[in-house]
């Protein structure tokens, strides 16, 4: 934790440096506020943040760009004819680190001391099993080149920490040193606070925007390595999906692609009638005391977490509907459509439960911000309320309805804990919604638990598939806000 | 002269066009009705689900026997020492847990051909472990004969609250009829009883082997240490860059991208934020797997976009009026927006960012990918820095955890655990209710 110290360290300085800068603001003044060109708490915020701001920035970009520089330069000196076939540096850099922090345990044990393991040889030390012993496993025995690896990115890693400690410091000395200086009862303090203020601010809301091209590049650079090593042709439009350990895998997109859809679909079979119905009576027939009691109820229904309707799938819905649906003889219809409970019905049906609120809520949205008049007008005419909400109503709203239906499509797209503990685990194309399938969501989380290996394609095929889960649903919302915008503008 | 025509009639009596015009807005009117009723018939079966199926887990069945710790069996040599003590596993203090349940059964002179290997299987298999914890810290008590209140195995508390019933374990070899004859003899005789369960709050995470002693504790902690990562990132920059959004940037293009960027962002599957947390912070940054620190980054970047939506409506709530004041007897625009339109805009914010926390509190998948699952949280965590660090669990992923496992006690411990989930979510939610009515202006 020396990262957490040093933060520590950096906040005590700037609390310190608040204090002494603010004092020594009021002492120039001759303890007269009035002949301060700023408040004296903007000359002590001066300093501190002079001594935090830079420091704290220097830090974050050192603990991002350290490990990538350190592993460059230790992956470019293993020889590439060590790199056994089917696999990539990756592999062994992860052996090197792994070794790496298993003589970091031993010295910090007192199993093997600093000098040791300088001088520690591959061949005779029997590394492999006294790294085993302190819980360090290794897949094979350890080489020489990578033994000198781990050695050097053991020491560059130590040497690049000390650096940090030492760069930071010394900024943040500087930082004091300059601000400090400074501080008279004439330097415009505020403005210069004020400015940095503005600074951070941006930043702040740039980290949005960084928010969004981390997820991009991260999956899109794991999607060109997974495209490196299986066609993008068959992951397209390949028909099976079989992943494997043998190196054989048929890895394709569509079975879990329709899988996805047909759920999605079923849920929304559920949720927009209801909803929309739910949403017409709240909005057109209800009482003030019918709405205010039955919106918020209908709310909780949003609120509820995912595992809970997961849950519900997997103990509740899946084996009710087995009941209904399956066990031969024994079962209420005397049917054997359905073995286990895990079915695309499953999934389907109690998605669309967590999809009503979110349909209801935003189409009352929608047929409220229709003008009265438009009704008026409709049951002057002698239209009954029916018939005004079937003919002039719904026409008005339909392109925001249809976003809203858009919306939820993106909603149940995404939709992981669901379809993973309800929908199953065998991906295939069938229409039998009694079956069990599987969805891009649920895909990703099997590929990615566990012990994964960043260099296999069955690990990577995972970011390929979350590449297009984000632009698929990317699209729908775009779509969608992009309708319900222009039709809000229409009565605006 | 009055013509007949096709709609004559009386305005009394309704034409069959009228009639067939009526009973359709009575339809339309039972559709919305219905599904009013679906929707609300959903909530409660739900609701009803939840709390039938997991007030269960916090009661739990104990047994009461009088165990003697015998000397020769668990301190062969007789010296006290603690390292002599600890050599002796949890299989030395088996024949002593065998002799209790033996000497009871006899005592209260029930007759069962039980053998004492099936008398012992009435009880949790942590037993053993339990005495002998007891007697590592109690070590002058060996020699004398103590009272223990067991954990009972789970099959005799699922027979106990109506889970296992006797024609349902004709392939159970863990249970068998005899045996549950004597849970209720020993329950007649109150060596059997079922209790309020305190360690399901407060105790940690069991293995497969023992579903009764399993808890939510160690999780809520983990949830907990994630939720402080949450609130002090997430708060300071959603509102950072609320302020900077609401009230300083410039109309251009930048701004409009970082708009539209964070609406979309608000949108984005939970789950591939998990991927995002699995590729930065784990696979780049070396941060280490199932870390509570990385849950609460991964979780900050979720509940971001919610936190700087619902900050941005509460400070553009702020009448200009404010503002105007604030510049006009000299405040500069960041102390007109710090000193005065910020104070104004906290209750705004603070229940945007309890609503924010509920959400982050209730997600479970991006932890799935940060490995948050599939491990025993057994341990309580020493320290923050620990608590922040080490591998620990967070309340849904433990949730889903006992989802998975194949013995069926299990359920009822993940259906308890979401009554645990659903209390928190209520509470934060009510107050952020309140906080809103009860500090809302209308200007």
């Amino acid at each position: 934790m020396t990262t957490f110290w040093l933060v520590a360290c950096l906040i005590l300085l700037s609390a310190a440096g608040f204090a002494l800068g603010r004092h020594r603001a009021l002492a120039s003044a001759g303890g007269q506020v009035r002949n301060l060109h700023s408040l004296p708490n903007y000359y002590g915020a001066n300093v501190a943040l002079s001594i935090s701001v830079p420091a704290l920035a220097v830090l974050a970009v050192w603990l991002l760009a350290q490990p990538m520089f350190i592993e460059t330069r230790v992956a470019s000196t293993i020889p590439s004819h060590l790199i056994p076939e089917n696999t990539n540096i990756g592999l062994m850099m992860s052996d090197v680190r792994r070794i790496s922090e298993g003589l970091n345990i031993a010295i910090s044990q007192g199993i093997m001391s600093k000098s040791e393991v300088v001088f520690l040889d591959a061949e005779t030390s029997d590394l492999r099993s006294r790294l085993g012993s302190l819980g360090i496993a290794l897949g094979s025995d350890v080489r020489p080149e990578i033994l000198d690896a781990a050695r050097s990115y053991r020491s560059m890693s130590h040497d690049g920490r000390l650096m940090m400690t030492i760069v930071v410091g010394l900024l943040a000395l500087i930082g004091f040193s300059r601000s400090y200086g400074r501080t008279d009862k004439d330097y415009r303090a505020r403005n210069v606070v004020e400015r940095g203020v503005m600074g951070l601010l941006i930043v702040a809301a740039s980290l949005a925007v960084l928010t969004t091209v981390g997820i991009v590049f991260s999956m899109l650079f794991e999607t060109v390595n997974f495209f490196g090593q299986h066609g993008w042709r068959d992951f397209f439009f390949g028909t099976t999906w079989a992943p494997n350990f043998r190196g054989d895998s048929e890895l394709s997109m569509l079975p879990l692609l329709w899988g996805t859809l047909y759920i999605s679909f079923i849920a929304l079979l559920v949720a927009v009638p209801v909803g929309l119905f739910a949403a017409i009576y709240l909005s057109e027939y209800a009482t003030a005391t019918t709405r205010s009691f039955a919106k918020p109820l209908l709310e909780i229904l949003a609120g509820i977490p995912t595992i809970v309707y997961g849950l519900f799938a997997l103990l509740t819905v899946g084996p009710m509907l087995v009941k209904v649906f399956g066990r031969g003889d024994q079962g209420l219809l005397g049917l054997d459509w359905m073995s286990g409970a895990t079915s695309v019905l499953t999934a389907g049906l109690v998605m669309g439960i967590m999809l009503i609120p979110f349909v209801s809520s935003l189409s009352d949205d929608i047929i409220n911000a229709v003008p009265q008049s438009m009704r008026d007008g409709s049951l002057g005419l002698g239209a009954t309320k029916s018939e005004t909400v079937r003919q002039v109503v719904i026409p008005a709203a339909l392109p925001g309805i249809v976003g809203a239906v858009l919306l939820a499509a993106s909603r149940a797209i995404g939709e992981t804990m669901i379809v993973v503990m309800g929908a199953g685990a065998i991906a295939k194309l069938s229409v039998n919604p009694l079956e069990s399938m599987t969805t891009i969501t649920t895909r990703i989380v099997s590929q990615l638990t566990g012990d994964t290996d960043f260099s296999s394609p069955e690990t990577l095929v995972a970011f390929a598939l979350g590449l297009s889960l984000f632009v698929l649903t990317l699209g729908l919302n775009i779509l969608a806000l992009y309708i319900v915008r222009t039709y809000r503008e229409q009565y605006d | 002269m009055i013509t007949q025509g096709k709609h004559s009639g009386s305005l009394l009596t309704q034409s069959a066009r009228t009639k067939k015009r009526n009973a359709a807005e009575t339809r339309f009117k039972a559709y919305g009705i219905a599904a009013i009723a679906v929707s609300l018939l959903m909530l409660l079966v739900l609701v009803t689900t939840i709390v039938s199926k997991g007030l269960g887990a916090y009661q739990q069945t104990f047994i009461t026997l009088q165990v003697e710790l015998l000397e020769k069996k668990i301190d062969k040599k007789g010296n006290r020492i603690l390292a002599d003590i600890k050599k002796v596993s949890t299989f030395g203090y088996a024949p002593l847990i065998k002799s209790a349940v033996t000497a009871k059964v006899e005592e209260l002179g029930i007759e069962t051909g039980l053998k004492s290997k099936q008398l012992v299987g009435l009880l949790s298999k942590g037993a053993a472990a339990q005495l002998r914890d007891f007697v590592i810290n109690n070590p002058d008590r060996i020699g004398d004969t103590v009272e223990f209140r067991f954990l009972a195995s789970s099959r005799v508390d699922g027979y106990l609250k109506g889970r296992v019933h006797r024609d349902s374990i004709a392939n159970d070899k863990n249970i068998s009829p005899a045996q549950l004859d004597l849970v209720d003899a020993l329950m007649a005789a109150g060596v059997i009883e079922k209790t309020f369960n305190i360690d399901f709050i407060i105790g940690a995470d069991a293995s497969d082997q023992r579903p009764e002693a399993a808890g939510m504790g160690v999780a809520m902690l983990g949830s907990l240490s994630m939720m402080m990562v949450v609130l002090a990132l997430a708060l300071p920059i959603g509102v950072g860059a609320s302020i900077y959004l609401e009230e300083f940037a410039p109309k251009n293009w930048i701004t409009d991208i970082i708009e539209v960027n964070i609406s979309n962002l608000a949108a984005v599957p939970s789950i591939v934020f998990g991927i995002l947390g699995l590729a930065v912070f784990i696979n780049y940054m070396h941060l280490p797997m199932s870390a509570p620190l990385v849950g609460g980054l991964v979780l900050t970047l979720m509940t971001l976009p919610t936190i700087i939506i619902s900050t941005r409506a509460a400070l553009s709530a702020v009448p200009p009026s404010i503002r105007d004041a604030a510049l006009g007897i000299g405040a500069s625009r960041m102390q007109a927006v710090f000193h005065h339109v910020l104070p104004l805009a906290a209750p705004g914010i603070l229940t945007g960012t309890i609503l924010g926390l509920a959400q982050a509190l209730g997600e479970t998948a991006p932890l799935l990918l940060i490995g948050m699952v599939g491990f025993i949280a057994s341990n309580a965590p020493d320290s923050i820095a620990s608590g922040l660090m080490s591998p620990n669990s967070a309340m849904p992923a433990q949730i889903y955890e006992w989802a998975k496992r194949a013995d069926p006690a299990f359920y009822e411990r993940a259906w308890g655990g979401i009554i645990l989930l659903l209390l928190f979510l209520v509470t934060m939610n009510t107050v952020a209710v309140i906080l809103r009515r009860r500090f809302e202006r209308r200007w």
